[in-house]
């Protein structure tokens, strides 16, 4: 158990850091923590991704010296999925960021269960 | 005609320069930009519709000439147009029927970017129906999130905004669970694209130690989409979200946004794990219960809502139930009755959500139960189009709330067990109870003729009234030619394998 965690052991971390993400997503009651966990789950899978297309000791695949043997460069594909990744990550944190900035502004504070009841009056009116 | 073939990918590249067109045009002519342009989409979806129904085959488009494992794909059958058909039609009703609300809600200057928005939400919409790659469906899956976000926030007042964070936050946790549930099933098959992604698959769950690995993949999937369609018990920012929006962005969200994932989600099962591998993993069991839970609770949760709105948005919660019942009945039948109730579901309650505003407009604008008294007297109108729409919700016969609940339970009957049965009629008997019960009690409040001001106030709408008939008109033709669409449905599930 413990050897086959330790072979993979990136892929065993980005696992971890995936759970520690999405728990700080769900239980943090800050909205910049959350936002921050957001970013811990999605760079897990990154790192996963990332791990996983990497086969140890071939290279980037950009020929030079007109070596076009397949078998000599790593599989890019996983690299344009995490970057694509990275693009998506970044415009959801920065709506995020937009919101809790509006957020702010109206309430003062960042803790959502504040906010919450302070928006509860809001409600009572119609 | 095979010119047609392109016409898939037009709907989203269109859709995309659309949504920065209508960036830099005025709110008034973004308007009708979008309007027109919904209609020419609706014309290039019948095209395909008609296209893959004579025939009687799907297409694949691909993208760039790259051949299959390298390449991006479109495909299309009867199934995909169908779904997309429906989807522009809902959408171009909310755009229309709910225009009058968006200019009361958004500021003048602001509402060109609210047609982008929508655009931008077309292209994703139909690129999720269309694609045939898992990974362009996960990107555009974002761009829905992002911007059923931004018609969400754009009326200005503090709830929205909470409510937008909160189902941010929840379709982050969705999004970021998709993507692992994503990445998972590449490792496992080492394709994105759903053809040779499923012959993998095939491949590797002949031996059984490999289904333990596809099987917590397919969870990983399934947990992110349901979160993000809402699945009891992830269904409480409903009733912010829906109840909150501008009535328009509502009926689109609870309508159309959270269908698109079940879509997918179908679409998934079918195309990539393949049904017969799908079938086989007990995840189809926990849908059949979480949907169950979710028809029962979110009935309850309608009953104690004190608000209009409320009761509707809860009341979506268990028709988001009654979907995933369909996906845990599981068989051809058990399909074709959770997509007739994706379309039943988004004509009728598109409809309640544009009509409750209009109820409350002649209530001194309170959304409350007890303000509401004899407002379908005072605007006849929208009280007409509640009556039918709720019908339609308690599964009065010849609407199409019937002809799906029908559906469900002759699935159940055909190729369910005899507890699965009874819990099936049981369920759905419970739930038309109590459907009826708290639908009646507001049909009785808004018809009350004891309030003293019951002056006519509606003026004439025909930009509200129009779309309003078009959603009945579908709502009919889904109740009384149900065996005809059911009948597609079949038609475009055996083209998914």
């Amino acid at each position: 158990m413990l050897e086959t965690l330790l072979a993979n052991y990136e892929e065993a971390v980005a696992v971890i850091l995936f759970g520690i993400g999405l728990a700080m997503l769900l239980f943090q009651r800050n909205l910049i923590k959350k936002l921050i966990g957001m970013n811990i789950m999605d760079s897990g899978t990154f790192l996963f991704l990332a791990s996983m297309g990497y086969i140890e000791g071939r290279d980037a695949p950009i020929i030079v010296d007109g070596v076009t043997d397949p078998s000599k460069y790593i599989n890019p594909v996983p690299a344009g999925l995490v970057l694509t990744g990275i693009v998506v990550s970044v415009s959801v944190t920065a709506i995020m960021l937009a919101l809790t900035v509006r957020l702010y502004k109206r309430y003062h504070t960042l803790q959502l269960d504040d906010i919450y009841l302070l928006s509860r009056h809001q409600m009572e009116d119609r | 005609m095979d010119f047609i073939v392109n016409f898939p990918l037009f709907t989203i590249v269109l859709s995309l320069f659309s949504g920065v067109l209508c960036m830099m045009l005025s709110g008034k002519n973004a308007r009708r930009y979008t309007i027109v342009y919904e209609c020419i989409l609706i014309v290039l979806v019948s095209c395909v519709l008609w296209y893959t129904y004579t025939t009687g085959a799907a297409f694949t488009y691909v993208m760039g000439e790259f051949p299959a494992p390298w390449g991006n794909e479109i495909r299309a059958g009867v199934l995909e147009a169908s779904i997309a058909l429906l989807f522009l039609i809902v959408m171009l009703c909310s755009v229309l029927a709910g225009t009058h609300f968006l200019i009361d809600d958004i500021d003048e200057s602001k509402l060109n970017l609210y047609f982008t928005l929508i655009n931008l939400m077309t292209a994703a919409l139909m690129a999720m129906t269309w694609t045939n790659d898992i990974f362009t469906g996960y990107v555009f899956l974002e761009i829905l999130t992002l911007t059923s976000c931004g018609i969400l926030i754009v009326r200005e007042i503090g709830r929205t905004t909470l409510a937008a964070v909160r189902y941010m936050i929840l379709n982050l946790m969705g999004s970021g669970l998709f993507l692992l549930g994503t990445v998972l099933l590449y490792d496992i098959t080492g394709n994105l694209l759903m053809v040779p992604m499923q012959a993998r698959i095939a491949e590797l769950s002949q031996n059984p130690q490999n289904m333990m690995i596809i099987t917590m993949s397919v969870g990983i999937l399934t947990i992110g989409l349901s979160i993000k369609s809402g699945l009891f018990p992830f269904h409480y920012w409903m009733p912010d979200t829906y109840g909150w929006a501008t009535p328009a962005s509502g009926s689109i969200l609870s309508s159309l946004v959270s269908k698109c994932y079940i879509f997918l989600l179908i679409k998934i099962y079918y195309r990539v794990v393949g049904i017969e591998v799908f079938e086989k993993m007990p995840i189809r069991y926990i849908l059949l219960v979480l949907g169950m839970c979710g028809i029962v609770f979110g009935s309850v949760s309608a009953i104690r809502a004190g608000n209009i709105n409320r009761m509707v948005a809860f009341s979506s919660a268990a028709q988001i139930g009654y979907i995933y019942m369909g996906i845990g009945i599981g068989g051809t039948a058990g399909y074709t009755a959770a997509i007739f109730h994706i379309m039943a579901h988004a004509v009728t309650k598109s409809q309640l959500f544009l009509t409750t505003p209009r109820l409350s407009e002649v209530s001194d604008r309170s959304l409350k139960f007890k303000n509401l008294r004899g407002s379908g007297i005072r605007d006849k109108n929208a009280g007409f189009f509640f009556l039918i729409a709720s019908m339609s919700m308690i599964g009065i016969p010849i609407f199409a709330g019937f002809a799906s609940k029908l559906l469900f339970g002759m699935a159940a009957a055909e190729n369910g067990n005899s507890v699965l049965i009874a819990a099936v009629m049981l369920v759905l008997a419970a739930s038309s109870v109590l459907n009826a019960l708290y639908f009646i009690r507001t049909l009785l409040r808004i018809y009350d003729v004891s309030p003293s001001d019951l002056r006519v106030r509606h003026t004439r709408r025909p930009a509200y009234n129009a779309p309003m008939l078009i959603l009945t008109g579908a709502n009919l033709a889904l109740g009384l030619a149900s065996w005809f669409f059911a009948g597609l449905i079949g038609q475009g599930l055996s083209m998914f394998m």
